[in-house]
């Protein structure tokens, strides 16, 4: 890909942001790509060696704050008329409850996966104190009563606490991989703010 | 690398970069790649961040028939530069305690 073309899908991608903002970073990547040529390689390769367009843009979008992004895409892009005011406000019961009801949809998601990895941990701890309180019993058998149904609940305690282990290192992956999918799925609605259907 | 504390480092490198000379972009990358992995996007990020914290100032001027902005360190960039010193020294100190052990096993 030339530098134009590459330049070319940037502006496309970050549409939606200040135009002025999107002007900056243009320019900022054509100065890094004529230096790279100036260093003596091809316009291609400068170009190679800044990465995808989608990925830079993927990566702009992820250092922006979403609010920024949702207060760009609701500004008028011209004065509101007195009458259209007049609605907004009007309109008022109808939009705030809207409004109110999409950032408690957005928040309960979080909630959600947040609390998918807290019930996996807490499964964890359950399965680590149950093995514990089977030693515990396992002991008081042996001293009291029967060996042998103490050593069974010994035996019982051990496979928990292997189960608690085996789990615990399972709960870090899934809270690890829970982490990369929220930060997807913020990257994915931001970029649905600024990706404009024509 | 902790994401917090990469942040600092490369905030500190690219004022460390820009100390002794007034410089572009493609040179700070060049300069600071042996040390710390920057992408062009990143970059972009901190220089922003530092010219509003007023440790850097911003300057365009022609180089070649294109413009080319240069960044140069204010005051208080430097001022950073020190206090970071300071800070990794009292580290160091942890480290070669925490590390201690080690030495004397071998």
């Amino acid at each position: 890909m030339d530098k134009e073309a590459f330049l070319q899908k940037l502006r496309q991608g970050l549409a939606g942001l200040p135009e002025e903002d999107i002007a900056e970073r243009l320019l900022f990547y054509s100065e890094m790509i004529d230096d790279r040529k100036e260093d003596g390689i091809t316009e291609q390769q400068a170009v190679d060696e800044i990465g995808s367009a989608e990925d830079v843009i993927a990566q702009i979008m992820s250092e922006i704050p979403l609010p920024r992004l949702v207060m760009e895409r609701v500004k008028p892009k011209r004065t509101l008329r007195i009458w259209e005011i007049v609605l907004l406000v009007l309109g008022f019961p109808v939009w705030l409850p809207l409004l109110l009801s999409l950032a408690a949809v957005v928040l309960s998601a979080y909630v959600v996966i947040w609390a998918a990895a807290l019930s996996l941990w807490a499964v964890d701890l359950s399965a680590a104190g149950f093995s514990v309180s089977l030693v515990v019993y396992a002991a008081v058998f042996i001293a009291k009563s029967s060996f042998l149904q103490g050593l069974a609940f010994f035996g019982a305690g051990l496979a928990f606490a292997g189960a608690a282990i085996l789990l615990f290192i399972g709960c870090g992956y899934a809270t690890k991989g829970l982490f990369v999918l929220t930060k997807e799925i913020i990257i994915k609605i931001k970029l649905s703010f600024v990706k404009r259907v024509k | 690398m902790d994401i917090q504390l990469k942040r600092g480092l490369l905030d500190v490198c690219v004022l460390a970069a820009i100390k002794d000379k007034e410089t572009y972009g493609y040179q700070i990358i060049k300069d600071v790649k042996p040390f710390i992995e920057m992408s062009e996007s990143t970059l972009y990020t901190i220089l922003k961040r530092l010219e509003t914290a007023g440790m850097l100032k911003v300057r365009t001027a022609e180089h070649g028939g294109r413009l080319r902005k240069y960044y140069k360190i204010t005051g208080q960039g430097l001022r950073k530069i020190e206090e970071f010193k300071r800070e990794w020294k009292e580290i160091m100190s942890v480290y070669r305690f925490v590390t201690k052990e080690d030495e004397a096993n071998g």
